[in-house]
């Protein structure tokens, strides 16, 4: 079971889902606060529902306000850099990109790429959280080997 | 030395209110991102720090007592001696808040770290000149706090030795004199 976990995280870190920056938070786990990291990663969930949720509202207004937009991103490409998300990071540096290039269809045709990955990463998550939890604490507080 | 009388018979000032013990260091955090507030109170608790953390400029000031409301009653017991401010940050930056906190003659000492996500030369230069104490890329990591809490508790402990010496030397000073009196 606990080999199991490992190795989903492996695979979390090989396919670029993830980058050092979970492993980084991962350090920061001990006995007194066990689930740390998936205390983060429900917060980042959270508030990045809630980004989408303006983001796809802007979008649809179908004004694009590049500078608004840009700033949605800037918040979602922090927490998502925070919290070690590596593709999601990508997709935001991407529609950036468009927003100052004033670019509205890169930036709808990018978005719907974010979604995806954002939808992805969190499906695979929780199935790792749920596992790890399963597998017994201790396992989940160690760094990859 | 052995006879050297002690501080509080001599009546000098034995106020140490003003000095933290090396292990709690107070921090004070500033940022906008939920996710972020939590990696940074996590990663100061996890370097040993007290920790407050607050969601915007504004109530980082209010938290201090300088946004005017409050009078700076009430406030003489608040020790704070570091803050970390995201730069951007909706309504007042973290720059801003540097340059607040540098206008106030009750915290202008305090040292305050700028972090940011960009690396962007202008803004690092801008914030060093206003007097930041540093600048911190984010995802900032645990080694950068680690760095910050004991560069900041040698400087505690360099003020404590200096002010203990000090009253070694009056607590001296006074039993010479007195010495000499009963003479």
């Amino acid at each position: 079971m606990q080999r199991q976990v490992a190795l989903i995280k492996q695979s979390l870190f090989d396919q670029g889902y993830l980058d050092e920056q979970f492993m980084e938070l991962e350090e920061l786990q001990d006995d007194a606060n066990p689930n740390f990291v998936e205390e983060v990663s429900a917060l980042y969930f959270k508030d990045s529902a809630r980004l989408i949720n303006n983001i796809d509202q802007a979008l649809e207004r179908g004004t694009f306000d590049f500078n608004r937009l840009d700033s949605y991103m800037h918040q979602f490409k922090g927490s998502s850099t925070s919290i070690g998300a590596s593709k999601v990071k990508a997709e935001c540096t991407t529609f950036r990109e468009y927003c100052r290039a004033g670019n509205a269809e890169g930036c709808l045709r990018t978005f719907q790429q974010l979604k995806k990955e954002h939808s992805t990463l969190r499906k695979k998550l929780e199935h790792y959280f749920q596992l790890a939890r399963q597998a017994g604490p201790k396992e989940t507080a160690r760094r990859p080997k | 030395m052995a006879e050297v009388l002690r501080p509080e018979m001599l009546d000098i000032s034995n106020d140490t209110s003003s000095l933290a013990s090396p292990e709690l260091l107070h921090v004070l955090a500033v940022d906008d991102s939920m996710v972020d507030r939590k990696f940074i109170e996590r990663l100061l608790r996890v370097s040993s720090c007290k920790v407050t953390v607050v969601d915007s400029a504004t109530r980082a000031l209010q938290y201090l007592g300088l946004d005017g409301e409050n009078s700076s009653v009430g406030f003489e017991d608040l020790k704070i001696n570091l803050i970390m401010t995201d730069y951007s940050m909706p309504g007042m930056t973290g720059y801003e808040l540097l340059k607040k906190i540098k206008e106030s003659s009750a915290f202008r000492e305090i040292p305050v770290v700028i972090m940011s996500s960009e690396n962007i030369l202008p803004r690092i230069d801008r914030c060093l000149e206003e007097g930041a104490e540093d600048f911190l890329l984010k995802p900032v990591k645990l080694a950068d706090v680690k760095r910050l809490r004991d560069s900041l508790m040698k400087a505690e402990e360099r003020a404590f030795k200096n002010i203990m010496h000090k009253r070694e030397l009056e607590a001296n000073d006074i039993y010479s004199q007195l010495k000499r009196a009963k003479i």
